[in-house]
C-alpha cells in the first residue's frame, strides 16, 4: 500500500534536466512555486503553463508516468474543486435543488485546480529527475551558508541520505513481522479504531527494536570507517557547475523577471481600473 | 613485525538493572595476550558469548581495554591521537550486511571511507574501482545495495574497507547470516585479499570449514584464549573442541571416529583428499 | 492425508515487468507425523512454498487442501488454519514484543479466543517443550541470549498447539552448539508429540541426520522428493544447484572410486564410520 504512492519517484532516463546540478533544480522549483502565487491573470497562468510544458518536454519523463503518480492526490484535488465550485457566492450561473453554482465559483474552481496541478507537477518534476543522493548533496551544498547560524547542514543531509537508504529495508521488515504475527493468529483488520490501534503493538514494538538495533550497528560501522562529521571530508562526486547550469540560471532569471512584470502589470491594471 | 599485538587485555562492562542500578560487573575479555604477524591469515574461533567479538572491537578502537594494552602497527589504541590512524589501518567488516552499507549505490558506499579520510576526488575513484575489482563486484558498481544477495553485500562491505587501504582487515562473523554459496563467495574474496594483496586477515567465525587454510587459529572461551596453533594442531584435539561447544569438520570427525575404533589414521585430518589417501594406504 | 498441494503456481508481482514465477506447478502430499526437510538455496522458492501452507500467501493458480478441505474455498477460516499449521519464520526472535517471556508466548493462544486459564496452561506447556528454564519466565525477552530468544519464539507458535509445525531456517545465525540444541529439540518434539514437521534449511548437514524425507527445491520447482540417502546420491545435480551433499558422502564416493568397498549412500558420520570399518574388516 505504501509502495503504491509513486508521486515524484525518480524516473531513470537521460535528459538535460537529469544532468542539471541539483542546486539549480532546487532553486528553480522554489522560484516556480512562488511565481504560481504571484499571478492573478490569464497571461500569468499562460506563461507558467508554458514554462512547465517546456520543462516536462525537456525531462524526457513520460507524461503518463507523472499523471499515474498523481492518482493518490486526486481526492484532495476533487475536494478543493468542489468546495470552490459550490461555496463561492456571486452571480448565479445555475441553480438546482439546494446547489447553486456561481460564475465566480466556476472561475475560482478552474484557477485553483490549474494552480494545484501545476504546483504538484512542478514540484514532482524535481524529484522525478533527481536521485535522492543528488538531492541531499544539493541540499547540503546549497544550504551551506546556513552553517553560519550554526545549522548542522551536513548532519541533516546525512540523516536524510541514511533514512532514504533504510526506508525500503524497514518496509520489508514491517512486512515480515506482520506475517509472523499473522501466523500467531494476530488480526490487523477487524474491530474498531481502538482495537486496531492496539493490534499494532505487536507490529510496532519489534519494528522499533529492530530500527534501534540497525541504527546502533550502522553508527558503529560508520565510526569504524573513520566517519567524523562533515569537516575535512572530501567528495567522491562533488557538485560542480557546468555551462548548462549557468544557462539554466539565466533562463530562470528571465522567467522570474517576466513573472514579476506580469504580476505587477495585473496589479497596475487593477489600480488603473479602480481609478 | 606484528601488525596487531595485545597484552593482558581485559574488558569489563557494568551490568545495570532497569533503574540503572549496578547489578554486577561482567568480564567479556579476560587477560588475553596475542600477536598477529603482518600478512598472516588468522582465525578466531569460539561460540557466541565467548568474547571474540568484543576482542575484535578492540582492534579498531571501537572499544578500549579496561586493563592491558592493544597495539596496532606499534601504536597504542587507547591514546586519543592514534584513533584515526588505528581505524584506518584496521578495517572492520561486521555480521549483518544490511546494517553497514551507507551508500544507496554500490560505488558510493565504497567511496564513503576514503571520503572520510579526505582523499582527493580523483584518487577516490581509483580506489573504488580497484577495491570493487578485488572482490569481483565491479560490474555491480551502479546498483542499489538492496538488490544484491547477502554474499554480494558482504563483498561490497569488504571493498568499502579495502578502499581505505588498511594493513589489516578484521571480519566479525561475516558469513553468519549467509547461505552456503554466499559463504563461499565471501571466503574466496577474503582469501584472495590475503594471497594477492598481502593484507593481514583476522577472521572471526564459527564455521570450521572456513579456517582450515588459516596460518594460525586462536580459540576463545569465556573471555579467555584457550587454544592457539595451526589448524592441524587445533583440529587434532577433537574431544577438547567438542568440550568447547565447537563444531568439527565432518572429515576430521570421521577420521577421529575411525582412529578411535582402531584404524591407524593420523590425527588432525582436515581435507577429504587426506583422509581418502590415508585409507588407501591402509589397504 | 494432512496437506495436499495440487498444481500450485505463484507469480510474484504479476502485471508488472518484473514478474517472477516463484513457484511452478508444485504437487505434494504431506501425511501426518512426517519429518520433512525442504532444501534449496536463497530464492529457490522454499520460503514462498511454506507461506502457502498456512494461507499467508495465496497461490496464483492451483489448490491446497488441509484435511480434505480446500483452503481457498469461500468462508474457509484462515485464522483457524494458521493455528493448525504453525509457521516459525526465519529469525523469529524479531517478532517478540511483550514485556516478559510468558506474556509473549501467551499472544498466540490468546488470539484463538481461549480462556485465560487455558492460555496460560498452553504457554507453560510450550515453554517446557522447548526446554526454556522456568526461572526466566518473567524476564524481558530482549535480555535473553540469541538461542534462548529463538526458543521463546518457537514456543510462541507451539502454544497454539498446531498439528503441523513449519520452521523456516530455525538455526540461521546460531553457533554450532546452538544449532545442534535447536535441531535436537525439534526432533524430540516430533517424537514426543507426533507433530508433522517441515524444516526449511540450506544446510544439508543439518537436515541429513534428522529428517525422514527431503524435498529439494530449485527455481520454484521441487526437483527431488525422497528419503535422504536417495536424494544425496544425486551429488552432481545437487552441485549444479549450488547445494552440496554432506561431506561424508563425497568421502565415501572417493573411497569407492579408489576401490574400497563401502556403502556410498551413507549420509551421517556414524553411518560412514561403520561402513568404512566394515570394509576394513573391523567391528
Amino acid at each position: 500500500m505504501i509502495r503504491d504512492i509513486t508521486i515524484g519517484q525518480y524516473y531513470q532516463t537521460d535528459s538535460v534536466l537529469h544532468r542539471l546540478d541539483p542546486r539549480v533544480k532546487l532553486l528553480g522549483t522554489l522560484v516556480y512555486l512562488v511565481s504560481l502565487f504571484c499571478f492573478h491573470n490569464p497571461a500569468g497562468y499562460a506563461v507558467a503553463l508554458l514554462f512547465l510544458i517546456l520543462c516536462i518536454r525537456l525531462s524526457h519523463v513520460p507524461f503518463g508516468y507523472m499523471i499515474k503518480g498523481m492518482k493518490s492526490i486526486m481526492f484532495i484535488l476533487m475536494i478543493t474543486i468542489l468546495f470552490n465550485l459550490f461555496l463561492t457566492s456571486g452571480t448565479v450561473l445555475v441553480s438546482f435543488w439546494k446547489i447553486t453554482i456561481t460564475v465566480e465559483g466556476l472561475k475560482l474552481a478552474i484557477t485553483m485546480a490549474l494552480r494545484l496541478c501545476m504546483l504538484i507537477i512542478g514540484a514532482s518534476l524535481m524529484t522525478l529527475t533527481t536521485t535522492p543522493n543528488h538531492l541531499t548533496d544539493g541540499l547540503e551544498k546549497g544550504l551551506r551558508f546556513l552553517k553560519v547560524i550554526k545549522m548542522p547542514v551536513h548532519e541533516i543531509a546525512m540523516m536524510m541520505a541514511i533514512a532514504l537508504r533504510f526506508i525500503p529495508i524497514l518496509l520489508e521488515e514491517t512486512d515480515k513481522i506482520m506475517k509472523a504475527q499473522l501466523a500467531r493468529g494476530a488480526d490487523f483488520e477487524s474491530g474498531g479504531l481502538v482495537r486496531r490501534a492496539r493490534a499494532m503493538v505487536p507490529l510496532l514494538v519489534p519494528l522499533f527494536v529492530s530500527a534501534f538495533r540497525r541504527a546502533n550497528d550502522l553508527a558503529m560501522a560508520m565510526e569504524a570507517r573513520c566517519y567524523r562529521g562533515g569537516d575535512g571530508r572530501t567528495k567522491m562526486k562533488p557538485l560542480i557547475y557546468a555551462g548548462r547550469d549557468y544557462a539554466a540560471y539565466i533562463i530562470l532569471l528571465a522567467y522570474l523577471v517576466i513573472s514579476i512584470f506580469l504580476g505587477r502589470w495585473s496589479v497596475m491594471t487593477e489600480l488603473l481600473t479602480s481609478l | 613485525m606484528d601488525i596487531v599485538k595485545a597484552k593482558d587485555l581485559v574488558f569489563e562492562y557494568i551490568r545495570r538493572d532497569e533503574e540503572g542500578n549496578v547489578e554486577g560487573i561482567s568480564t567479556a575479555v579476560d587477560h588475553v595476550s596475542l600477536q598477529v604477524a603482518q600478512g598472516d591469515f588468522v582465525a578466531i574461533l569460539g561460540h557466541n558469548g565467548s568474547g571474540k567479538s568484543t576482542l575484535a572491537k578492540h582492534l579498531n578502537a571501537i572499544l578500549y581495554p579496561t586493563e592491558g594494552t592493544v597495539w596496532v602497527d606499534g601504536k597504542d589504541t587507547s591514546a586519543e591521537e592514534n584513533l584515526w590512524t588505528v581505524r584506518q589501518n584496521v578495517g572492520m567488516v561486521f555480521q549483518n550486511p544490511d546494517n553497514q552499507i551507507i551508500g544507496q549505490v554500490v560505488e558510493e558506499d565504497v567511496g564513503f571511507g576514503p571520503e572520510n579520510l579526505g582523499v582527493p576526488t580523483k584518487e577516490i575513484w581509483e580506489r573504488v574501482e580497484e577495491s570493487l575489482r578485488a572482490v569481483g563486484m565491479y560490474e555491480h558498481r551502479k546498483h542499489s545495495p538492496n538488490r544484491l544477495s547477502g554474499g554480494q553485500k558482504q563483498r561490497v562491505s569488504i571493498a568499502g574497507v579495502l578502499a581505505m587501504h588498511p594493513k589489516c582487515i578484521v571480519l566479525d562473523e561475516p558469513t553468519a547470516m549467509l547461505d552456503p554459496s554466499g559463504r563461499r563467495e565471501v571466503i574466496r574474496a577474503v582469501r584472495g585479499l590475503n594471497d594477492v594483496e598481502g593484507i593481514t586477515v583476522i577472521l572471526i567465525t564459527h564455521y570450521m570449514e572456513e579456517v582450515i587454510h588459516a596460518d594460525k587459529i586462536f580459540v576463545m572461551d569465556k573471555g579467555q584464549l584457550v587454544m592457539e596453533g595451526t589448524p592441524k594442531e587445533i583440529f587434532s584435539r577433537v574431544e577438547r573442541l567438542k568440550e568447547l561447544r565447537l563444531d568439527v569438520p565432518q572429515v576430521t570427525l570421521l577420521a577421529h571416529e575411525l582412529r578411535k575404533k582402531g584404524l591407524p589414521i593420523p590425527e588432525g585430518i582436515l581435507e577429504r583428499k587426506e583422509l581418502v589417501e590415508a585409507l588407501r594406504n591402509l589397504k | 492425508m494432512a496437506i495436499i498441494v495440487d498444481h500450485v503456481n505463484y507469480i510474484y508481482g504479476q502485471d508488472t515487468e518484473q514478474a517472477v514465477h516463484a513457484l511452478q506447478d508444485i504437487n505434494l502430499q504431506i501425511p501426518d507425523g512426517q519429518f520433512i526437510g525442504i532444501i534449496g538455496h536463497t530464492g529457490s522458492g522454499k520460503s514462498t512454498l511454506v507461506q502457502h501452507l498456512n494461507g499467508l500467501l495465496k497461490a496464483t493458480s492451483g489448490s491446497i487442501y488441509y484435511n480434505g478441505q480446500d483452503i481457498y474455498d469461500e468462508g474457509y477460516n484462515l485464522k483457524d488454519l494458521r493455528s493448525h499449521v504453525g509457521l516459525v519464520f526465519q529469525y523469529p526472535e524479531h517478532q517478540l514484543f511483550e514485556v516478559d517471556v510468558f506474556s509473549d508466548v501467551c499472544f498466540g493462544p490468546k488470539n484463538l479466543g481461549l480462556s485465560k486459564k487455558e492460555v496460560e496452561l498452553r504457554a507453560f506447556d510450550a515453554l517446557r517443550q522447548v526446554g526454556f528454564p522456568e526461572e526466566l519466565f518473567y524476564t524481558s525477552p530482549f535480555d535473553l541470549s540469541g538461542g534462548q530468544k529463538r526458543r521463546v519464539a518457537i514456543a510462541g507458535v507451539l502454544a497454539m498447539k498446531p498439528d503441523v509445525l513449519i520452521l523456516d531456517e530455525p538455526t540461521a545465525g546460531l553457533d554450532p552448539k546452538g544449532r545442534e540444541d535447536i535441531l535436537d529439540m525439534v526432533k524430540r518434539l516430533q517424537q514426543e508429540s507426533g507433530m508433522t514437521i517441515l524444516l526449511v534449511s540450506h544446510s544439508m548437514d543439518d537436515v541429513a541426520e534428522y529428517v525422514d524425507r527431503i524435498l529439494v527445491m530449485d527455481h520454484g520447482r521441487v526437483v527431488f522428493d525422497d528419503v535422504p540417502r536417495q536424494v544425496f546420491s544425486h551429488v552432481e545435480e545437487l552441485e549444479e544447484m549450488h547445494l552440496a551433499a554432506p561431506q561424508v558422502t563425497y568421502i565415501l564416493r572417493d573411497l569407492k572410486k579408489a576401490g574400497i568397498e563401502v556403502d556410498e549412500n551413507a549420509t551421517t558420520v556414524d553411518e560412514a564410520a561403520s561402513t568404512i570399518l566394515q570394509a576394513f574388516g573391523k567391528k
